[in-house]
């Protein structure tokens, strides 16, 4: 079964496999005490957040994904020794500290609208509509600062109250998802919610069909690639692996 | 003045005025007529009226309770991104804020009083914004009217082109640019800033008691029906009066007096539609400026009719 597999699965297990699995205890000379939902832990200094818990034996089914910060699964807040404020970051990104004390928040129970985005109209009143509560926003920018992609997200949560539908897209492009604003926003606004609906709304009223994508479509319905097509369908199992594995791929 | 120019006159020292601009949530949407009508009569008299980068929604209502500062961040935040337009030279030594809205306007500038009056409140608010610079208490909030009275009426008069010759117009101010004094831009018993500047435009001012009164304001959300009997008194006195439309600067005002005459009608069958201007589409009128500045699709008793009665529109 082994040799089947394709060499991008076998590169994806490998970047699952915690950081620190087979490593001697003997071979660390620095450790630091973290502390895990309360209860102390010693681990070697220097790991992240997310491998510092699985090293102190937590094995992760949800709360971890990509381990690259981009998927948003591992959202932790923690304090530091001796610091009063809370502070959030995604644990496969964070480095653990000595005297941290931490939790993992791999989801947030936050509300989700349910919308057709082809029957509303393109306008602000779509965010009240679905998210009323945006207008509650005080502009205390506690959102911004629990971020961990540093974006301003009190500013694209204005940028929706007043239906500036570019900016929102253009500010909230790259956020993961992780739900920390959220769950610091005393206003109870569903951040990246808000944004998405916005993005979709940009992206279906706003920002127009790209030229390179009207053409593809023209090309694709004037049968462009149905010879190619066809040949792959043919293809047997084994062809097809031989295809997949050595096609062109994106420069890393 | 009342003949019709053809020339723009040179208004002396008053060309290229930049100053900060704030427009409120309201002016981007339901109140796109206002905005659009005053930036383009701001310009033609020669001032600039530049949004602030980055502002935030005011805070809507300004928060009369003692201990909750929380509800004037927001207010605060807006007068540091007038600084940071003073840092970065996009405005030059220029610490007026300019408001359309009279709700923005009285949440900034009430706010602006509060902080500088207490310099404790101040540093707690500065405090929780610690990733901004700090607010020094030197923004000057004003309205646009107030920034035309500065400018003086007469310059307005010699920019008008097409004078509002015998539109009688019945100014309205309701509160908020008037209540509480100490923040007020007029008598706020007897206020004609309005008044002066229909007159420069050539129109008929008609002077009604009912022009300082509240028009309901958010009780429009929930009590339809008294905002409408408000509306049916101001609106009805003004026409026994003889005027042939309102202006106001306040969107919410315009809302009450020009939308609720829907529901005005259905309880009164003696009811007259009368159309709400903003004094400043009224102004893009006069300096006749492109069309699209008008904005009149927003309005919901449609003004067009009276205007081209007048001659003053095709
Ligand atoms: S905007 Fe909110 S959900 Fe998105 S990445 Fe930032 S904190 Fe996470
Ligand atoms: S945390 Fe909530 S209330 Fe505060 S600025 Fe962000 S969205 Fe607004
Ligand atoms: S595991 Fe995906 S962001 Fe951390």
């Amino acid at each position: 079964m082994q040799e089947n597999r394709s060499p991008i699965m076998d590169r994806i297990a490998e970047a699952n496999k915690a950081a620190t699995t087979g490593i001697d205890a003997k071979d660390i000379k620095d450790w630091i005490t973290i502390y895990i939902m309360g209860k102390a832990y010693t681990v070697p200094a220097d790991l992240t957040i997310l491998t510092a818990m699985e090293y102190a034996g937590y094995k992760f089914v949800r709360g971890v994904g990509c381990r690259q910060g981009f998927c948003g699964a591992c959202a932790t807040v923690f304090r530091k020794k001796g610091d009063y404020k809370l502070q959030t970051g995604m644990a496969c990104q964070t480095r653990a500290e000595d005297g941290m004390y931490l939790v993992q928040i791999p989801f947030s129970p936050a509300e989700k609208a349910e919308y057709d985005i082809t029957k509303e109209p393109y306008e602000a009143s779509v965010f009240i509509k679905y998210y009323p509560e945006v207008t509650r926003c005080v502009s205390c920018n506690t959102c911004t600062k629990a971020c961990p992609q540093d974006l301003e997200v009190m500013d694209y949560i204005q940028a929706a109250i007043r239906g500036a539908f570019d900016s929102l897209s253009e500010v909230s492009f790259d956020c993961i998802q992780c739900g920390l604003c959220a769950i610091r926003c005393p206003a109870e606004i569903v951040q990246y919610n808000v944004a998405q609906l916005g993005r979709r709304m940009y992206g279906r009223y706003g920002q127009g069909v790209p030229e390179h994508l009207r053409k593809r479509v023209k090309e694709i319905a004037e049968g462009k690639f149905k010879q190619d097509m066809e040949k792959i369908i043919k293809c047997s199992t084994e062809e097809l692996r031989k295809i997949y594995t050595e096609r062109e791929k994106e420069p890393e | 003045m009342t003949t019709t120019k053809t020339e723009t006159p040179k208004l002396t020292g008053t060309e290229n005025i930049k100053i900060p601009y704030y427009p409120g949530c309201t002016l981007k949407t339901t109140a796109k007529n206002f905005e659009n009508s005053a930036v383009a009569a701001a310009r033609a008299l020669g001032i600039e009226l530049l949004e602030i980068p980055r502002w935030n929604c005011c805070g809507t209502v300004f928060s009369l309770t003692d201990d909750d500062l929380i509800h004037h961040v927001a207010s605060v935040r807006n007068f540091i991104r007038v600084q940071e337009m003073n840092d970065y030279g996009l405005v030059k030594n220029e610490n007026r804020l300019v408001t359309l809205c009279a709700m923005c306007f009285n949440t900034l500038k009430s706010t602006n009083l509060r902080v500088k009056n207490n310099a404790e409140d101040l540093k707690k608010i500065n405090d929780l914004m610690y990733r901004e610079e700090n607010y020094g208490g030197k923004v000057e909030v004003l309205h646009f009217l107030e920034l035309l009275k500065s400018l003086g009426f007469e310059k307005i008069r010699d920019r008008v082109k097409k004078p509002l010759k015998g539109l009688k117009i019945a100014p309205y101010y309701g509160c908020m640019i008037l209540r509480p004094q100490e923040i007020g831009i007029d008598d706020p018993e007897d206020p004609t800033i309005q008044r002066d500047l229909l007159l420069s435009l050539g129109a008929d001012s008609v002077d009604t008691p009912y022009k300082r009164v509240c028009c309901g304001s958010y009780q429009t959300v929930k009590e339809k029906n008294i905002v409408a009997e408000l509306a049916y008194d101001i609106l009805s006195h003004a026409r026994k009066e003889g005027a042939e439309a309102m202006a106001t600067v306040c969107p919410l005002c315009a809302f009450n007096l020009d939308h609720r005459q829907k529901e005005v009608k259905a309880s009164h069958s003696d009811f007259e539609e009368i159309p709400v201007f903003y004094v400043t589409q009224l102004m893009a009128i006069a300096f006749a400026l492109e069309n699209e500045c008008y904005g009149f699709d927003q309005n919901y008793v449609d003004p067009r009719p009276l205007l081209a009665s007048k001659s003053l529109i095709k």
